[in-house]
């Protein structure tokens, strides 16, 4: 992983701005309302599951894939897919989707690992939960940090 | 068996009637069970309240059957601070602000075959409410169905539940009881790799609490799940029979303790054992995997095979 200070990006700062806002139940409706919003898959991805990498320890399927330019300041797109009746799981990608989505990689290896902590959930949802988003922040940076090794051996 | 307030015997005639079918007649104790037919037609019916457990504790408000009411495994059922459920007050106020009396007729249902749902019957249980009962098919058979679903959270007016001790002792094992119970049959109904010990770790994935894998010495690997047909439903007695007392080896009569990881699957198996199957003395190990697995000294068995008893217990 980068050795660079960990710092939360200024959009996955709002959005736990917001969490910490509001009260426990109003946070749950929070959620929700970021399980309504995740992205499609798109058309390219959508018919072919092969391209996407399963998060096991997500309790519910869910999938996700980056797409990676060469070099470390540019944009990374982040990809997900979760069913509807996982909203939980929907919710915690939909929140690193609105928060991560197209920052670079430098930003994103630099987010705190203990983030699914910051949005304040840890009473109502249970730590195995909790720690199914955190798996998805490891997957995120892992692909990252395996994309830029590969780079730097073909080089 | 001993007839504490907790066993679930047939006590005074239940406000509403039983469901009557074929399938569930073959069953121990088939007035445990309501189709989705069954809760269709009685829906809004006095005495009767529905109520959603989920694993996804924000499924129910994507939409739930109408009328039902949420409770939540982790937030209502657990104690928030030692791990245990909550205490007799606790449930009456939890109850009674779900607009459910002693005497109402609860159908539960949700997600995953009806998963958590069965860990809150479960629950219920250990109170000893009468009558409770499953939604055969759970979730999403409701939703396969294509029947109606709300997002509309109904606001019932609550009602008084008295306090009850929680009866632990005939439906509930602790770690000590099971060290006990070395030589009657255990079912470990988790997956194939947790209960051979396998682990699938990988760089940069997360601890699953646990120090140990394996599984408790001479339990029998029967995955929950093979208790649900595709359609979620439970399966036929006949074959539960050849799943419990067939390959698993249980013997009508036998004293069972079912343990998985946290105790919610083996809420499942517990019920098909005691309501469906109808053995008398079926505990669920609730501390389960995450407790065994991180205990010191309790013996444990890796792989595929049920393992020997402990010296100490021959």
């Amino acid at each position: 992983m980068s050795a660079s200070p960990q710092t939360i990006p200024a959009p996955l700062a709002e959005i736990i701005d917001d969490f910490q806002a509001v009260t426990e139940a109003e946070r749950l409706q929070l959620l929700l309302e970021f399980s309504r919003e995740l992205p499609e898959l798109p058309e390219r991805f959508a018919g072919h599951p092969e391209l996407l990498e399963q998060v096991v320890e997500c309790q519910s399927p869910l999938f996700l894939t980056l797409e990676l330019g060469d070099d470390p300041d540019q944009d990374v797109q982040i990809y997900f897919s979760a069913p509807p009746e996982a909203p939980t799981t929907r919710g915690f990608a939909s929140v690193l989707h609105e928060g991560l989505n197209g920052l670079p990689a430098q930003q994103i290896l630099a987010v705190p690992d203990d983030i699914a902590e910051h949005l304040g959930l840890t009473r109502a949802i249970t730590p195995l939960r909790i720690r199914g988003m955190s798996a998805m922040l490891f997957r995120i940076k892992r692909l990252i940090s395996e994309a830029r090794q590969l780079r730097a051996a073909s080089a | 068996m001993i007839d504490g307030p907790c066993t679930l015997q047939k006590g005074p005639a239940m406000p509403i009637a039983a469901e009557q079918n074929e399938k569930f007649a073959a069953y121990a104790n088939p007035d445990r069970l309501v189709s989705t037919q069954w809760l269709a037609d009685n829906l809004g019916t006095d005495g009767l309240v529905v109520v959603e457990s989920d694993e996804d504790i924000l499924l129910y408000e994507t939409g739930h059957i109408p009328s039902a009411v949420k409770i939540d495994w982790h937030t209502d059922l657990n104690d928030p601070d030692t791990r245990d459920y909550v205490d007799g007050e606790g449930f009456a106020a939890l109850l009674g602000s779900k607009g459910i009396s002693r005497d109402t007729t609860v159908v539960l249902y949700g997600d995953k075959s009806n998963w958590w749902a069965a860990y809150a019957l479960w629950v219920f249980t250990l109170f000893g409410h009468e009558d409770v009962r499953l939604l055969d098919g759970g979730r999403d058979k409701w939703i396969a169905e294509g029947r109606e679903l709300t997002t509309e959270v109904p606001q019932p007016a609550p009602v008084d539940y008295p306090v009850i001790e929680r009866h632990d002792a005939p439906i509930r094992a602790f770690l000590s009881d099971v060290l006990d119970h070395f030589g009657k049959p255990l079912v470990d109904v988790r997956s194939p790799e947790e209960y051979s010990g396998q682990r699938t770790t990988m760089p940069a994935y997360p601890e699953e609490g646990a120090l140990r894998g394996g599984h408790i010495p001479t339990a029998a690997s029967v995955p929950w799940a093979r208790a649900a047909a595709e359609d979620g439903t439970f399966r036929t007695r006949d074959e539960l029979e050849a799943i419990y007392l067939g390959e698993a080896g249980l013997q009508p009569g036998d004293d069972v303790v079912a343990y998985c990881r946290i105790g919610e699957r083996s809420s499942h198996t517990w019920f098909v054992l005691k309501h469906l199957l109808g053995f008398d003395t079926v505990r669920n190990y609730d501390g389960s995997w995450t407790e065994w697995g991180n205990a010191v000294r309790v013996p444990i068995v890796k792989g595929d095979q049920p393992g020997q008893l402990p010296a100490s217990a021959r």
